[in-house]
Protein backbone atom coordinates (compact mmCIF):
# COMPACT_ATOMS: atom_id res chain seq x y z
CA UNK A 1 0.00 0.00 0.00
CA UNK A 2 2.53 2.30 1.09
CA UNK A 3 4.76 0.73 -1.72
CA UNK A 4 4.89 4.10 -4.04
CA UNK A 5 6.02 6.92 -1.11
CA UNK A 6 9.08 4.75 -0.28
CA UNK A 7 9.90 5.17 -4.48
CA UNK A 8 9.61 8.59 -4.08
CA UNK A 9 12.85 8.75 -1.64
CA UNK A 10 14.75 7.09 -4.20
CA UNK A 11 15.75 9.95 -6.28
CA UNK A 12 16.79 11.65 -3.40
CA UNK A 13 18.57 8.66 -1.82
CA UNK A 14 20.48 8.40 -4.29
CA UNK A 15 21.45 12.23 -5.00
CA UNK A 16 22.25 12.13 -1.49
CA UNK A 17 25.03 8.81 -1.59
CA UNK A 18 26.31 9.61 -4.86
CA UNK A 19 27.12 13.35 -4.26
CA UNK A 20 27.04 13.83 -0.76
CA UNK A 21 28.39 10.79 1.54
CA UNK A 22 30.17 9.57 -1.41
CA UNK A 23 32.45 12.60 -2.15
CA UNK A 24 32.65 13.27 1.80
CA UNK A 25 33.69 9.25 1.63
CA UNK A 26 36.70 10.08 -0.70
CA UNK A 27 37.91 12.86 1.38
CA UNK A 28 38.15 10.66 4.07
CA UNK A 29 40.37 8.16 2.15
CA UNK A 30 42.80 11.19 0.58
CA UNK A 31 43.03 12.65 4.17
CA UNK A 32 45.27 9.16 4.77
CA UNK A 33 47.09 8.78 1.77
CA UNK A 34 50.49 10.71 1.25
CA UNK A 35 51.65 13.20 -0.97
CA UNK A 36 52.80 12.15 -4.01
CA UNK A 37 55.95 13.44 -5.73
CA UNK A 38 53.84 15.40 -8.51
CA UNK A 39 51.12 16.89 -6.17
CA UNK A 40 49.45 13.30 -6.90
CA UNK A 41 48.40 10.90 -4.51
CA UNK A 42 50.08 7.57 -2.93
CA UNK A 43 50.13 5.06 -0.51
CA UNK A 44 51.06 4.15 2.28
CA UNK A 45 48.29 4.60 4.35
CA UNK A 46 49.45 7.58 7.03
CA UNK A 47 47.57 9.54 9.69
CA UNK A 48 50.72 11.89 8.53
CA UNK A 49 48.31 14.47 7.67
CA UNK A 50 46.64 14.71 10.43
CA UNK A 51 49.56 15.22 12.86
CA UNK A 52 50.80 18.19 10.93
CA UNK A 53 47.40 19.57 12.22
CA UNK A 54 49.53 20.29 15.51
CA UNK A 55 52.18 22.32 13.65
CA UNK A 56 51.93 25.64 15.50
CA UNK A 57 51.50 27.55 12.18
CA UNK A 58 48.19 25.88 11.24
CA UNK A 59 47.13 25.72 14.80
CA UNK A 60 47.48 29.79 15.04
CA UNK A 61 45.36 29.44 11.92
CA UNK A 62 42.96 27.71 13.80
CA UNK A 63 42.39 29.70 16.65
CA UNK A 64 42.11 32.90 14.58
CA UNK A 65 39.08 31.27 12.67
CA UNK A 66 37.63 30.19 16.12
CA UNK A 67 38.35 33.77 17.55
CA UNK A 68 36.63 35.23 14.68
CA UNK A 69 33.82 33.56 14.41
CA UNK A 70 32.83 33.60 18.16
CA UNK A 71 33.60 37.38 18.05
CA UNK A 72 31.07 37.77 15.16
CA UNK A 73 28.60 35.52 17.24
CA UNK A 74 28.94 37.69 20.18
CA UNK A 75 28.11 40.69 17.70
CA UNK A 76 25.65 38.85 16.21
CA UNK A 77 23.49 38.36 19.54
CA UNK A 78 24.56 41.89 20.83
CA UNK A 79 23.26 43.82 17.53
CA UNK A 80 20.55 40.86 16.68
CA UNK A 81 18.93 41.06 20.17
CA UNK A 82 17.67 44.13 20.36
CA UNK A 83 16.36 43.90 16.99
CA UNK A 84 14.48 40.49 18.00
CA UNK A 85 13.02 42.12 20.61
CA UNK A 86 11.98 45.46 19.12
CA UNK A 87 10.02 43.26 16.20
CA UNK A 88 8.57 41.05 18.94
CA UNK A 89 7.01 44.33 20.25
CA UNK A 90 5.78 45.83 16.66
CA UNK A 91 2.37 44.35 16.81
CA UNK A 92 0.94 44.29 13.34
CA UNK A 93 3.99 45.14 11.65
CA UNK A 94 5.72 42.19 12.84
CA UNK A 95 5.65 40.47 9.59
CA UNK A 96 7.19 43.72 7.86
CA UNK A 97 9.70 44.15 9.50
CA UNK A 98 10.46 40.54 9.82
CA UNK A 99 10.59 40.58 6.20
CA UNK A 100 13.07 43.03 6.22
CA UNK A 101 15.81 41.05 7.95
CA UNK A 102 15.37 37.97 5.83
CA UNK A 103 15.69 39.87 2.63
CA UNK A 104 19.20 41.05 2.29
CA UNK A 105 20.03 37.23 3.03
CA UNK A 106 18.61 36.17 0.07
CA UNK A 107 20.11 38.35 -2.03
CA UNK A 108 23.60 37.48 -3.59
CA UNK A 109 26.06 36.41 -0.54
CA UNK A 110 29.03 37.92 -3.33
CA UNK A 111 27.17 40.69 -3.78
CA UNK A 112 26.80 41.92 -0.03
CA UNK A 113 30.40 41.18 0.16
CA UNK A 114 31.22 43.36 -2.36
CA UNK A 115 29.35 46.27 -1.33
CA UNK A 116 31.37 46.27 1.97
CA UNK A 117 34.55 46.40 -0.54
CA UNK A 118 33.01 49.35 -2.25
CA UNK A 119 32.70 51.13 1.40
CA UNK A 120 35.67 50.45 2.63
CA UNK A 121 38.50 50.34 0.12
CA UNK A 122 41.12 52.93 0.52
CA UNK A 123 39.27 54.58 -1.83
CA UNK A 124 35.89 53.83 -1.02
CA UNK A 125 33.01 56.08 0.19
CA UNK A 126 33.62 56.50 3.65
CA UNK A 127 37.12 57.20 2.68
CA UNK A 128 36.45 60.02 0.02
CA UNK A 129 33.49 61.07 2.32
CA UNK A 130 35.99 61.50 5.47
CA UNK A 131 38.53 63.39 3.08
CA UNK A 132 36.08 65.88 1.33
CA UNK A 133 34.88 66.75 4.81
CA UNK A 134 38.56 67.43 5.82
CA UNK A 135 38.62 64.77 8.85
CA UNK A 136 41.24 63.02 7.66
CA UNK A 137 44.35 63.70 4.95
CA UNK A 138 45.19 59.81 4.47
CA UNK A 139 42.46 56.99 3.78
CA UNK A 140 42.10 54.99 6.74
CA UNK A 141 42.84 51.34 6.40
CA UNK A 142 39.33 49.69 7.13
CA UNK A 143 39.24 47.15 4.24
CA UNK A 144 41.63 43.76 4.47
CA UNK A 145 41.84 43.10 8.37
CA UNK A 146 40.32 41.37 10.58
CA UNK A 147 37.71 43.64 11.84
CA UNK A 148 36.52 44.25 8.06
CA UNK A 149 35.88 40.21 8.17
CA UNK A 150 34.50 40.71 11.41
CA UNK A 151 31.92 43.00 9.73
CA UNK A 152 31.51 41.27 6.84
CA UNK A 153 30.11 38.37 8.71
CA UNK A 154 27.85 39.89 10.90
CA UNK A 155 26.32 41.84 7.99
CA UNK A 156 26.23 38.14 6.27
CA UNK A 157 24.83 36.38 9.39
CA UNK A 158 22.68 38.77 11.56
CA UNK A 159 19.15 37.22 10.01
CA UNK A 160 20.43 33.88 11.31
CA UNK A 161 20.51 35.31 15.08
CA UNK A 162 17.29 37.55 15.07
CA UNK A 163 15.33 34.95 13.90
CA UNK A 164 15.76 31.81 16.51
CA UNK A 165 16.05 35.08 19.01
CA UNK A 166 12.28 36.44 18.04
CA UNK A 167 10.84 32.88 17.77
CA UNK A 168 11.51 32.85 21.17
CA UNK A 169 10.30 35.78 22.68
CA UNK A 170 6.97 35.50 20.27
CA UNK A 171 6.31 31.90 22.31
CA UNK A 172 7.51 33.62 25.75
CA UNK A 173 4.75 33.42 28.57
CA UNK A 174 4.27 37.54 28.82
CA UNK A 175 2.75 36.68 32.11
CA UNK A 176 6.13 36.25 33.68
CA UNK A 177 7.26 39.52 32.31
CA UNK A 178 4.02 41.16 33.82
CA UNK A 179 4.51 39.62 37.03
CA UNK A 180 8.35 40.84 37.35
CA UNK A 181 7.37 43.94 37.05
CA UNK A 182 4.57 43.91 39.35
CA UNK A 183 7.11 42.72 41.31
CA UNK A 184 8.46 46.17 41.51
CA UNK A 185 11.60 45.18 38.93
CA UNK A 186 12.55 47.77 36.72
CA UNK A 187 12.22 47.47 32.65
CA UNK A 188 15.95 46.77 32.72
CA UNK A 189 16.06 44.21 35.27
CA UNK A 190 13.37 42.38 34.12
CA UNK A 191 15.01 42.50 30.67
CA UNK A 192 18.47 40.76 32.53
CA UNK A 193 17.04 39.12 34.86
CA UNK A 194 13.98 37.18 33.20
CA UNK A 195 13.64 37.95 29.40
CA UNK A 196 17.02 36.73 28.29
CA UNK A 197 17.49 33.67 30.55
CA UNK A 198 14.12 32.98 29.18
CA UNK A 199 15.72 32.93 25.34
CA UNK A 200 18.42 31.02 25.92
CA UNK A 201 17.32 28.49 23.48
CA UNK A 202 16.76 30.97 20.94
CA UNK A 203 20.17 32.35 21.92
CA UNK A 204 21.89 28.96 21.65
CA UNK A 205 19.89 28.05 18.47
CA UNK A 206 20.85 31.63 16.48
CA UNK A 207 24.90 31.33 18.21
CA UNK A 208 25.15 27.74 16.51
CA UNK A 209 23.33 29.04 13.65
CA UNK A 210 26.12 31.71 13.17
CA UNK A 211 28.97 30.13 14.51
CA UNK A 212 29.09 27.18 11.96
CA UNK A 213 29.26 28.87 8.94
CA UNK A 214 31.19 31.75 10.26
CA UNK A 215 33.69 29.49 11.48
CA UNK A 216 34.23 27.46 7.72
CA UNK A 217 33.87 31.35 6.13
CA UNK A 218 35.78 31.25 2.77
CA UNK A 219 34.40 34.35 0.59
CA UNK A 220 34.37 36.92 3.16
CA UNK A 221 38.04 36.68 4.89
CA UNK A 222 39.05 35.92 1.47
CA UNK A 223 37.96 39.33 -0.26
CA UNK A 224 37.50 41.81 3.30
CA UNK A 225 40.30 40.25 4.88
CA UNK A 226 42.75 40.32 2.13
CA UNK A 227 46.04 37.81 2.16
CA UNK A 228 46.67 38.49 5.42
CA UNK A 229 43.35 37.16 7.34
CA UNK A 230 43.44 33.78 6.40
CA UNK A 231 41.02 31.34 8.13
CA UNK A 232 40.13 27.14 7.70
CA UNK A 233 38.20 27.82 4.93
CA UNK A 234 41.33 29.53 2.81
CA UNK A 235 43.77 27.13 4.26
CA UNK A 236 41.45 24.31 3.13
CA UNK A 237 40.77 25.93 -0.50
CA UNK A 238 44.66 26.53 -0.88
CA UNK A 239 45.52 22.78 -0.45
CA UNK A 240 42.83 21.70 -3.36
CA UNK A 241 44.57 24.79 -5.79
CA UNK A 242 47.79 26.40 -5.16
CA UNK A 243 49.47 23.69 -2.90
CA UNK A 244 48.34 21.14 -4.58
CA UNK A 245 48.42 18.72 -1.00
CA UNK A 246 45.27 17.17 -1.65
CA UNK A 247 45.89 14.42 1.94
CA UNK A 248 46.75 17.84 4.34
CA UNK A 249 43.61 19.85 2.67
CA UNK A 250 41.04 16.73 2.97
CA UNK A 251 42.33 16.12 6.88
CA UNK A 252 41.41 20.01 7.67
CA UNK A 253 38.48 19.39 6.15
CA UNK A 254 37.09 16.43 8.14
CA UNK A 255 38.62 18.15 11.26
CA UNK A 256 36.59 21.34 10.74
CA UNK A 257 33.00 18.59 9.90
CA UNK A 258 34.54 17.22 13.02
CA UNK A 259 34.01 20.36 14.99
CA UNK A 260 30.88 21.48 13.53
CA UNK A 261 29.10 17.82 14.03
CA UNK A 262 30.98 17.86 17.62
CA UNK A 263 28.58 21.47 17.99
CA UNK A 264 25.39 20.01 16.43
CA UNK A 265 25.93 17.33 19.05
CA UNK A 266 26.61 19.53 22.07
CA UNK A 267 23.68 21.31 20.74
CA UNK A 268 21.41 18.80 20.26
CA UNK A 269 22.07 16.96 23.49
CA UNK A 270 21.08 20.81 25.41
CA UNK A 271 17.65 21.32 23.77
CA UNK A 272 14.80 19.08 22.88
CA UNK A 273 13.96 21.67 19.77
CA UNK A 274 15.45 20.99 16.31
CA UNK A 275 17.25 23.98 14.34
CA UNK A 276 15.11 24.33 11.14
CA UNK B 1 1.13 44.82 25.29
CA UNK B 2 4.23 46.87 25.82
CA UNK B 3 4.82 48.87 22.59
CA UNK B 4 8.44 49.06 21.88
CA UNK B 5 10.01 51.92 23.15
CA UNK B 6 12.03 55.02 22.09
CA UNK B 7 15.24 53.87 22.42
CA UNK B 8 15.07 50.74 21.14
CA UNK B 9 12.75 51.88 17.57
CA UNK B 10 15.99 54.31 17.25
CA UNK B 11 18.41 51.35 17.39
CA UNK B 12 16.27 49.33 14.95
CA UNK B 13 15.95 51.66 12.64
CA UNK B 14 20.19 51.93 12.82
CA UNK B 15 19.83 48.21 12.63
CA UNK B 16 17.68 48.21 9.42
CA UNK B 17 20.16 50.83 8.13
CA UNK B 18 23.12 48.57 8.59
CA UNK B 19 21.24 45.82 6.74
CA UNK B 20 19.82 47.59 3.32
CA UNK B 21 22.15 50.84 3.32
CA UNK B 22 25.55 48.99 1.63
CA UNK B 23 23.16 47.71 -1.32
CA UNK B 24 21.22 50.72 -1.32
CA UNK B 25 24.28 52.82 -1.92
CA UNK B 26 25.77 50.15 -4.54
CA UNK B 27 23.04 50.20 -6.79
CA UNK B 28 22.65 54.23 -6.51
CA UNK B 29 26.93 54.42 -7.68
CA UNK B 30 25.89 52.31 -10.53
CA UNK B 31 23.93 55.37 -11.75
CA UNK B 32 27.00 57.74 -11.46
CA UNK B 33 28.43 59.09 -14.32
CA UNK B 34 32.38 58.91 -13.01
CA UNK B 35 33.85 55.60 -12.44
CA UNK B 36 35.28 57.27 -8.97
CA UNK B 37 33.20 57.30 -5.68
CA UNK B 38 32.02 60.96 -6.51
CA UNK B 39 28.64 61.64 -7.61
CA UNK B 40 29.57 63.37 -11.01
CA UNK B 41 25.29 63.09 -12.56
CA UNK B 42 23.08 60.25 -13.60
CA UNK B 43 24.59 57.85 -16.12
CA UNK B 44 23.65 54.72 -17.43
CA UNK B 45 27.00 53.82 -19.32
CA UNK B 46 28.18 51.11 -16.34
CA UNK B 47 24.97 49.74 -17.34
CA UNK B 48 25.66 49.45 -21.07
CA UNK B 49 29.52 48.64 -20.31
CA UNK B 50 28.02 45.24 -18.63
CA UNK B 51 25.58 44.23 -21.34
CA UNK B 52 28.34 45.02 -23.99
CA UNK B 53 30.96 42.82 -21.86
CA UNK B 54 30.88 39.60 -23.43
CA UNK B 55 32.42 37.63 -20.50
CA UNK B 56 29.75 38.99 -18.14
CA UNK B 57 27.06 38.05 -20.21
CA UNK B 58 28.76 34.49 -21.37
CA UNK B 59 28.85 34.18 -17.07
CA UNK B 60 25.09 35.17 -16.97
CA UNK B 61 24.02 32.76 -19.34
CA UNK B 62 25.96 29.81 -17.72
CA UNK B 63 24.58 30.75 -14.72
CA UNK B 64 21.32 30.62 -15.96
CA UNK B 65 21.75 27.72 -17.73
CA UNK B 66 22.95 26.27 -14.77
CA UNK B 67 20.09 27.49 -12.20
CA UNK B 68 17.37 26.26 -14.40
CA UNK B 69 18.22 22.54 -15.39
CA UNK B 70 19.64 22.50 -11.49
CA UNK B 71 16.50 23.91 -10.05
CA UNK B 72 14.15 21.28 -12.37
CA UNK B 73 16.06 18.69 -10.65
CA UNK B 74 16.38 19.60 -7.10
CA UNK B 75 12.83 20.73 -7.14
CA UNK B 76 11.26 17.17 -8.67
CA UNK B 77 13.68 15.23 -6.48
CA UNK B 78 13.01 17.48 -3.19
CA UNK B 79 9.48 17.44 -3.84
CA UNK B 80 9.23 14.28 -4.31
CA UNK B 81 11.63 13.13 -0.80
CA UNK B 82 9.24 16.13 1.03
CA UNK B 83 6.03 13.69 0.20
CA UNK B 84 7.87 10.36 0.85
CA UNK B 85 9.17 11.80 4.24
CA UNK B 86 6.00 13.15 5.27
CA UNK B 87 4.09 10.78 8.17
CA UNK B 88 7.37 8.23 6.91
CA UNK B 89 10.56 7.89 8.95
CA UNK B 90 13.96 8.16 7.17
CA UNK B 91 16.53 9.16 10.24
CA UNK B 92 19.30 8.39 7.74
CA UNK B 93 18.46 10.35 4.89
CA UNK B 94 17.04 13.56 7.24
CA UNK B 95 20.07 13.29 8.52
CA UNK B 96 22.09 13.57 5.72
CA UNK B 97 19.83 15.92 4.49
CA UNK B 98 20.40 18.56 7.69
CA UNK B 99 23.96 17.51 7.41
CA UNK B 100 24.38 18.68 3.91
CA UNK B 101 22.88 22.02 4.67
CA UNK B 102 25.48 22.80 7.97
CA UNK B 103 28.75 21.19 5.76
CA UNK B 104 30.75 23.94 5.14
CA UNK B 105 30.77 25.42 1.79
CA UNK B 106 34.33 25.13 0.98
CA UNK B 107 33.88 21.16 2.31
CA UNK B 108 31.05 20.43 0.09
CA UNK B 109 32.98 22.09 -2.98
CA UNK B 110 36.62 20.20 -2.13
CA UNK B 111 34.82 17.01 -1.24
CA UNK B 112 33.11 17.36 -4.87
CA UNK B 113 36.03 18.11 -6.37
CA UNK B 114 37.74 15.10 -5.24
CA UNK B 115 34.64 12.79 -6.00
CA UNK B 116 34.65 14.04 -9.65
CA UNK B 117 38.37 13.52 -9.65
CA UNK B 118 38.06 10.28 -8.65
CA UNK B 119 35.48 9.46 -11.01
CA UNK B 120 37.97 10.54 -14.13
CA UNK B 121 40.04 8.18 -13.67
CA UNK B 122 37.38 5.81 -14.54
CA UNK B 123 35.34 7.83 -17.05
CA UNK B 124 36.64 10.02 -19.68
CA UNK B 125 34.64 13.02 -18.67
CA UNK B 126 36.03 16.22 -17.80
CA UNK B 127 34.98 18.92 -15.58
CA UNK B 128 32.39 21.41 -17.02
CA UNK B 129 28.72 22.90 -17.22
CA UNK B 130 27.48 19.13 -15.85
CA UNK B 131 29.37 18.85 -13.34
CA UNK B 132 28.55 22.06 -11.83
CA UNK B 133 24.69 21.40 -12.52
CA UNK B 134 25.10 18.00 -10.15
CA UNK B 135 26.77 19.80 -7.27
CA UNK B 136 24.06 22.34 -7.49
CA UNK B 137 21.57 19.97 -7.15
CA UNK B 138 23.24 18.04 -4.25
CA UNK B 139 23.34 21.45 -2.51
CA UNK B 140 19.54 22.65 -3.17
CA UNK B 141 17.30 19.15 -2.46
CA UNK B 142 17.88 20.38 1.13
CA UNK B 143 16.59 24.14 0.78
CA UNK B 144 13.57 22.32 -1.46
CA UNK B 145 12.96 19.29 0.72
CA UNK B 146 12.52 22.29 4.01
CA UNK B 147 10.12 23.97 2.31
CA UNK B 148 8.08 21.95 0.88
CA UNK B 149 7.96 20.19 4.59
CA UNK B 150 6.72 23.35 5.68
CA UNK B 151 4.08 23.28 3.33
CA UNK B 152 2.87 19.73 3.73
CA UNK B 153 2.67 20.24 7.44
CA UNK B 154 -0.23 22.12 7.17
CA UNK B 155 -2.13 19.95 4.57
CA UNK B 156 -4.86 17.72 6.29
CA UNK B 157 -3.85 13.80 5.74
CA UNK B 158 -7.47 12.84 5.79
CA UNK B 159 -7.97 14.22 2.14
CA UNK B 160 -5.51 11.54 0.84
CA UNK B 161 -7.66 8.95 2.88
CA UNK B 162 -10.71 10.20 1.11
CA UNK B 163 -9.65 10.45 -2.34
CA UNK B 164 -7.53 6.51 -1.74
CA UNK B 165 -10.73 5.15 -0.04
CA UNK B 166 -12.92 6.89 -3.34
CA UNK B 167 -10.86 4.37 -5.15
CA UNK B 168 -7.82 6.53 -6.47
CA UNK B 169 -4.55 4.81 -6.86
CA UNK B 170 -1.51 6.49 -4.62
CA UNK B 171 -0.14 7.91 -7.27
CA UNK B 172 -3.65 9.54 -8.58
CA UNK B 173 -3.66 10.59 -4.99
CA UNK B 174 -0.54 12.76 -4.79
CA UNK B 175 -0.58 13.93 -8.08
CA UNK B 176 -4.59 15.58 -8.12
CA UNK B 177 -5.23 15.99 -4.10
CA UNK B 178 -2.14 16.67 -2.25
CA UNK B 179 0.36 18.04 -5.00
CA UNK B 180 -2.19 20.79 -6.06
CA UNK B 181 -2.50 21.45 -2.16
CA UNK B 182 1.23 22.33 -1.93
CA UNK B 183 1.94 23.42 -5.35
CA UNK B 184 2.73 27.24 -3.79
CA UNK B 185 4.80 25.42 -1.30
CA UNK B 186 6.78 23.83 -4.60
CA UNK B 187 7.07 26.67 -6.48
CA UNK B 188 8.54 28.56 -3.79
CA UNK B 189 11.04 25.99 -2.95
CA UNK B 190 12.11 26.34 -7.03
CA UNK B 191 12.43 30.01 -6.32
CA UNK B 192 14.67 29.14 -3.26
CA UNK B 193 16.35 26.97 -4.90
CA UNK B 194 17.20 28.82 -7.77
CA UNK B 195 18.79 31.64 -6.29
CA UNK B 196 20.64 29.39 -4.33
CA UNK B 197 21.83 28.26 -7.69
CA UNK B 198 22.76 31.50 -9.72
CA UNK B 199 24.33 32.97 -6.47
CA UNK B 200 26.90 29.84 -5.77
CA UNK B 201 30.58 31.09 -5.82
CA UNK B 202 32.50 29.30 -3.51
CA UNK B 203 31.11 25.33 -4.62
CA UNK B 204 31.36 26.27 -8.60
CA UNK B 205 34.43 27.84 -8.55
CA UNK B 206 36.21 24.54 -7.30
CA UNK B 207 34.32 22.02 -10.00
CA UNK B 208 33.69 24.28 -12.42
CA UNK B 209 36.06 23.49 -15.85
CA UNK B 210 37.26 26.12 -18.77
CA UNK B 211 33.96 26.37 -20.27
CA UNK B 212 31.52 27.11 -17.85
CA UNK B 213 32.28 30.47 -15.78
CA UNK B 214 29.20 31.53 -13.93
CA UNK B 215 28.37 34.76 -13.13
CA UNK B 216 29.38 35.30 -10.07
CA UNK B 217 33.29 33.76 -10.79
CA UNK B 218 33.23 36.88 -13.36
CA UNK B 219 32.01 39.14 -10.57
CA UNK B 220 34.60 37.53 -8.06
CA UNK B 221 37.29 37.62 -10.67
CA UNK B 222 36.27 41.71 -11.34
CA UNK B 223 36.36 42.27 -7.28
CA UNK B 224 39.29 40.61 -6.19
CA UNK B 225 41.22 43.61 -9.30
CA UNK B 226 39.31 46.11 -7.35
CA UNK B 227 36.00 48.21 -7.41
CA UNK B 228 34.49 48.38 -10.69
CA UNK B 229 31.18 50.46 -11.88
CA UNK B 230 30.67 47.77 -14.50
CA UNK B 231 30.14 45.18 -10.90
CA UNK B 232 27.78 47.61 -9.51
CA UNK B 233 25.95 48.09 -12.59
CA UNK B 234 25.26 43.97 -12.76
CA UNK B 235 24.97 43.80 -9.04
CA UNK B 236 21.84 46.33 -9.18
CA UNK B 237 20.16 44.45 -11.74
CA UNK B 238 21.13 40.79 -9.78
CA UNK B 239 19.56 42.26 -6.71
CA UNK B 240 16.79 43.49 -8.20
CA UNK B 241 15.80 40.68 -10.04
CA UNK B 242 16.42 38.71 -7.11
CA UNK B 243 14.19 40.60 -4.89
CA UNK B 244 11.51 40.20 -7.64
CA UNK B 245 11.79 36.33 -7.08
CA UNK B 246 11.66 36.80 -3.59
CA UNK B 247 8.54 39.21 -3.51
CA UNK B 248 6.67 36.21 -5.73
CA UNK B 249 8.02 33.64 -3.00
CA UNK B 250 6.67 35.24 -0.52
CA UNK B 251 3.26 35.54 -1.84
CA UNK B 252 3.05 31.95 -3.09
CA UNK B 253 4.40 30.76 0.69
CA UNK B 254 1.76 32.90 2.26
CA UNK B 255 -1.21 32.24 0.48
Amino acid sequence: MKRLRAWFLAPSWATMLLLFIAPLAIVLAYSFESRGVYGGLSLPWTAESYQRLADPIYLVILWRSVWIAGVSTLVCLLLGFPLALFISQSGSRKNLYLSLVILPFWTSFLIRTYAWMFLLRDTGLINTLLQKLGLIHDPLPLLYNDGAVILGLVYSYLPFMVLPVYATLERLDRTLLEASADLGARPWSTLTNVTVPLCAPGIRAGAILVFIPCLGAYLTPDLLGGGKSVMIGNLIQNQFTTARDWPFGAAISLSLMAIVMLLLWIFARRSSEGLV
Amino acid sequence: MKRAGWTLSIYALAAYLFLHLPLLILAVFSFNQSRFTLWEGFSLRWYAAAVRDSQLMQGAWNSLVIAVVATGLATVIGTLCAYGLWKRNAPLLTGSLYLSLVTPEIVTGISLLAFYEWMFRFLRVQLGMHTVILAHVSFSIAFVVIVVMARLRNVDAQLEEAALDLGANEWQAFRYVTLPVILPGVIAAALLAFTVSFDDYVITSLVSGVNSETLPMVIYAIARRGVNPVVNAISAMIVFGFGALILISERLRAR
